[in-house]
Parts: structure tokens; C-alpha cells; sequence
């Protein structure tokens, strides 16, 4: 008998059928303790039940009632504004993120040292100890003067410039070889040129690490749209479940659907992206 | 920008009195001296760390234990371990959502159903002040786990496999294997995860807003949901900048002391 041990508890390799059995049993447990309340949340949107205590894995008398009176409650235009904060703030935010990251990794400049300072600083500026005196300078934007207030601007811009995944990018843009800019140089290309063609393409991995980090943040923020909508036209789909809950006439089915349409999309990036997501994860934090 | 000039401001109004129509008065220290000496501070402050320690100490046990069984490569592992990390990246307020409908305070709500099989009376949960903060901090250490689990996955691969063996062969058992080989080679991720986690729990605020909104009675309420009800509800904006700033000020020491603590060990 040889026995290897792969981990501490030498699960994986254990051949005894009743330690496979409850093996078996814990996974089980674990995914439904984890991912079962979220997967009752979809099934309870397609269910019309009206029991505010119930949720179950399996639909009862499934219908699309509840999809229909969620239209009645501009469920649709929550989806659109958190869709437009996401797709332009996302879009920006890369665009950000490659710019800064080419700057900070492969420029020599006076003051980089202060600029990557900086960066790191924001980190430890997060939106919540903010929200105060942002909601004050959003309403009157220093030197241009116009109120973001309750406008979809006000929680798209400051999503922009996002600390983390710049670092992401410098770290992964100092591993690109030199040689590689410097034979473009020599072929006559130019420094945009460059960028676009030579230096993007091979950071292909690394946008999508920061784009799912990047739509995960966004499309989970919170006290931003909170401070920022007044009018609940304005309101973000996160935002509208609280005035769904509230609502008297509609019941918890209505709610659900609003949660699954929140829910979906970044289950849906997360499950696309889920090796480079998690190793993205795992490596920062064991390297840092 | 949006960093920095809040940051500035937040400054410049925890140090005034803020009327709106009348101008700014400029006050000293006042805000700060009537932030700090009010109960409801003080009662926040405690529950911020109440909430933030048991979270962490929660979610990393937790976390560890799921690590242990998910631990390696198999595809059904990876399988096992996506599903259970889906909390991770659901939006909060949809979390919020599921876990007021898993708290309804009848005896047919699923966490009184749950807790009846293990024959234990129904509760209030987010409804009592006696049950509301630890019910939050459930849905934390939920939420946490997964995250720590991944973290600790990866902590795991550089252990050395053969340490493993070798303690077998001395006699040692799963749990001496654990005690003596697998925690001393985690200890950095470990600090990682705390560091992390402590920055986190100083700055809750959804999950308490939408669980309890600090509530019953003021059961619950954590220092950021106080700062958004003194400037957003109550109009106190230089209390609630004098609060941005001592929050920002004590995440900054925490930071600073951690890296001192760690440069030191290394």
C-alpha cells in the first residue's frame, strides 16, 4: 500500500470508499450552504409565490408573472443605468488602468516614484471614507464647475481611476521584454503604434484579470449610486431592490427578479473568467 | 481627483460648522469633541470592531477548514470550489436580499428551520437587538470564507509535500500534520488575509445598512452607517466629515502598524 500524501488530510488520494462517501457528502453541503441561497433566488423569480418566508431550490407552479409586474416597476431602466455605469466606467477605467500602467512600467520620468506613491495611496482611500466630502465635490466639480448630482456621470467618474487594477497592469507590463519596443523602434514605428500593436496584444491576460476585477467592483457598488441618485429614475439596479422590498404591492417575487438581473451578470463574468479570476486573486495576495 | 479633493475637503469641513445659505463657521475642534464624546460614537466604534473581529476570526477558520477539504487539482475540485466562492462575487445588496428572506423571524424561516433541527428555539435574528449584530456577522463570515478559501489554496500549493510524508512516517496524524506543517508555512498568507480583513471591517457599511440599518435601537450601528446618517439624514456635515477623518486616520495606523510588524519579523 503506498500512500502519497497530496495535502494535509490527504483527502484526494484516500481510496477508502466510506472517506470517499463523506467526501462526497461535505462537497455537497458546501455548495449548497454557498451557492444555494443565490441559486433560490433565480428560482424564485420564475416561481409566483407569495410567502415572504419561503425560498426553495425547486420552483413551485413556475410562471413569468413576476418578470412582467417587475416591468410595470421599470426593473428595465434600473438595468439600463446599471448597464450604462458599468459599460462606460469599465471601458474607461481599462483605458485608465493601461495608460497609467504603461507610464509607471516603462517610462522613465521624474516623480515616478511619487505618482506609484500615489496609486498605492488611493488604496487606501476607499469610497466609504469618502462619501461624505465626495458627495459635496460631485456637486460642484472643482474647476469646471457643473453638478453631477443625480446624473449617471456622478457615479461613472469616479470609478475611473481605480488604484488596484493600474497595479495590476504595471506588474504585468514590467515582465514584457524591452526587446520587443525596441525592435518596433527599429522597424519605424511609433510610439502609439507601438503601444496598440505591439505592447497591448501581449497584455491580453492581464485585461481580462482587471476587466472582471473591474466589472465585479463596479457593478457591485453601492454608496456611491446611493449618495449620487436623488430621483429614483436615477436609481442603479442595486439600489432599487431596497424601493422593490419596500413597495406594499409588490410582492417578494418582484424583488427576486430584481436580484437576479443584479445577480446574473457578474455570476455570468465570474463563471467566463473564473481560472484567470481566481489565480489573479491567489497571486497577488501570496506574492504581496 | 475624486480621491484627493474629497480627502482635502473632508479636512477643511470637519473643522467648521456647516450652514447652507449662511456660510461656513469655523469651529476648531468642536465636531471632533462632540463626535467622540456622544454615545452613539462610542456605541459604533464598538461594534465596528465587535463585528470586524469575529468576521475575520470567523471567515479564516472557516475559510481554512474549506481549504483543507477542497485543497488540490481535480476538475471536480475546481467545480467544488466555484460553486462555493459565487458569494464572493454577488453584489451585496442582492446578498442582503437573500439573507433578510433566510432571517424571517417566524418558525418557518429557513435559519429558524435550521435552527430547529438542531432543537434550538427560533430567533429574531436581525429583528432583536440582542441577536442583530452577530446575524450580520453571519452573512460575513459567509461571504469571507470562500474568499479566504481561494487565498489559502494558494497559500497551500507551496507546501512542502514531503513534510507531509515525513511527519506520517514519525507517527503524526492528520491533526499534528495540520498543527506543525501546514500553519507555520501559511503564517504570510495568513497576515495577508488579517491585514486585509482588518481594513475591510473598519469600513462596513452595506451589508449593516441594508440588514438592520444599524438597528433595533442602535444595536448594530457601525461607525460608517453613523457617518452616512449624520451627513446624508441628520445634515451634521462637519460631525459627519470629523468621523471620515478619524475613520481615515485610524485605517492609516492600522496599515502603518501591520507593516511595521511584518518588516520587523522578516
Amino acid at each position: 500500500m503506498s500512500t502519497s500524501f497530496d495535502s494535509a488530510l490527504s483527502l484526494g488520494t484516500n481510496n477508502k470508499p466510506w472517506i470517499k462517501a463523506i467526501n462526497y457528502c461535505l462537497w455537497v453541503l458546501i455548495i449548497v450552504v454557498f451557492a444555494g441561497p443565490l441559486v433560490a433566488i433565480i428560482v424564485g423569480a420564475f416561481s409566483t409565490n407569495r410567502d415572504p418566508s419561503s425560498l426553495s431550490l425547486i420552483p413551485q407552479q413556475p410562471s413569468l408573472e413576476n418578470f412582467s409586474t417587475a416591468l410595470d416597476r421599470s426593473v428595465m431602466l434600473y438595468l439600463g443605468n446599471s448597464l450604462v455605469v458599468v459599460g462606460i466606467g469599465l471601458l474607461f477605467q481599462m483605458l485608465v488602468s493601461v495608460f497609467a500602467a504603461y507610464a509607471l512600467a516603462r517610462k522613465k520620468f521624474r516623480g515616478r516614484g511619487i505618482a506609484m506613491l500615489l496609486v498605492l495611496a488611493t488604496l487606501m482611500l476607499p469610497e466609504e471614507i469618502l462619501a461624505i466630502p465626495l458627495s459635496r465635490v460631485l456637486s460642484d466639480v472643482p474647476f469646471i464647475g457643473v453638478n453631477l448630482i443625480n446624473t449617471l456621470a456622478g457615479m461613472i467618474v469616479p470609478v475611473i481611476a481605480w488604484g488596484f487594477s493600474i497595479l495590476v497592469m504595471t506588474e504585468f507590463m514590467k515582465e514584457v521584454p524591452m526587446e520587443l519596443e525596441e525592435a518596433a523602434k527599429i522597424d519605424g514605428a511609433g510610439e502609439l503604434r507601438t503601444f496598440f500593436s505591439v505592447i497591448l496584444p501581449t497584455c491580453t491576460p492581464a485585461l481580462g484579470v482587471i476587466g472582471v476585477f473591474g466589472f465585479t467592483m463596479i457593478w457591485d457598488q453601492y454608496l456611491l449610486p446611493l449618495i449620487v441618485a436623488s430621483d429614483s429614475n436615477m436609481f442603479t439596479l442595486p439600489l432599487a431592490l431596497r424601493s422593490l422590498r419596500a413597495d406594499p404591492e409588490v410582492g417578494l417575487g418582484v424583488v427576486l427578479v430584481g436580484a437576479t438581473l443584479a445577480l446574473l451578470p457578474s455570476v455570468i463574468a465570474f463563471l467566463c473568467f473564473q481560472k484567470s479570476f481566481m489565480r489573479g486573486l491567489a497571486s497577488g495576495a501570496v506574492k504581496g | 481627483m475624486f480621491k484627493f479633493i474629497p480627502m482635502g475637503e473632508a479636512v477643511m469641513t470637519s473643522f467648521q460648522n456647516v450652514r447652507p445659505f449662511l456660510g461656513n463657521q469655523w469651529v476648531g475642534l468642536d465636531n471632533y469633541n462632540a463626535l467622540v464624546s456622544s454615545d452613539d460614537f462610542q456605541g459604533a466604534v464598538w461594534h465596528t470592531l465587535l463585528l470586524g473581529v469575529g468576521q475575520t476570526a470567523g471567515s479564516l477558520l472557516l475559510g481554512f477548514v474549506l481549504a483543507l477539504l477542497l485543497e488540490g487539482q481535480a476538475k471536480r475540485l475546481w467545480f467544488v470550489r466555484s460553486a462555493a466562492f459565487l458569494p464572493v462575487v454577488a453584489p451585496m445588496a442582492v446578498i442582503a436580499e437573500v439573507w433578510r428572506i433566510i432571517y424571517h423571524p417566524t418558525g418557518d424561516g429557513i435559519a429558524n428551520q435550521v435552527l430547529s433541527w438542531i432543537a434550538l428555539e427560533p430567533s429574531q435574528w436581525i429583528n432583536s437587538p440582542d441577536s442583530s449584530l452577530i446575524s450580520v456577522m453571519l452573512v460575513g463570515i459567509w461571504r469571507g470564507a470562500p474568499y479566504d478559501m481561494i487565498i489559502i489554496v494558494a497559500g497551500l500549493v507551496s507546501v512542502d509535500k514531503s513534510l507531509y510524508e515525513a511527519s506520517a512516517l514519525d507517527g503524526a496524524g492528520p491533526l499534528r500534520r495540520i498543527l506543525y506543517v501546514t500553519l507555520p508555512a501559511l503564517r504570510p498568507v495568513i497576515a495577508i488575509l488579517l491585514t486585509l480583513a482588518a481594513i475591510r471591517g473598519m469600513r462596513v457599511f452595506t451589508e449593516v445598512f441594508l440588514l438592520t440599518n444599524g438597528g433595533p435601537n442602535g444595536s448594530s450601528e457601525v461607525v460608517m452607517t453613523l457617518i452616512y446618517k449624520l451627513g446624508f439624514e441628520r445634515n451634521q456635515l462637519g460631525i459627519a466629515a470629523a468621523g471620515s477623518v478619524l475613520l481615515f486616520a485610524a485605517t492609516v495606523a492600522l496599515t502603518l502598524l501591520i507593516q511595521l510588524s511584518r518588516r520587523r519579523k522578516a
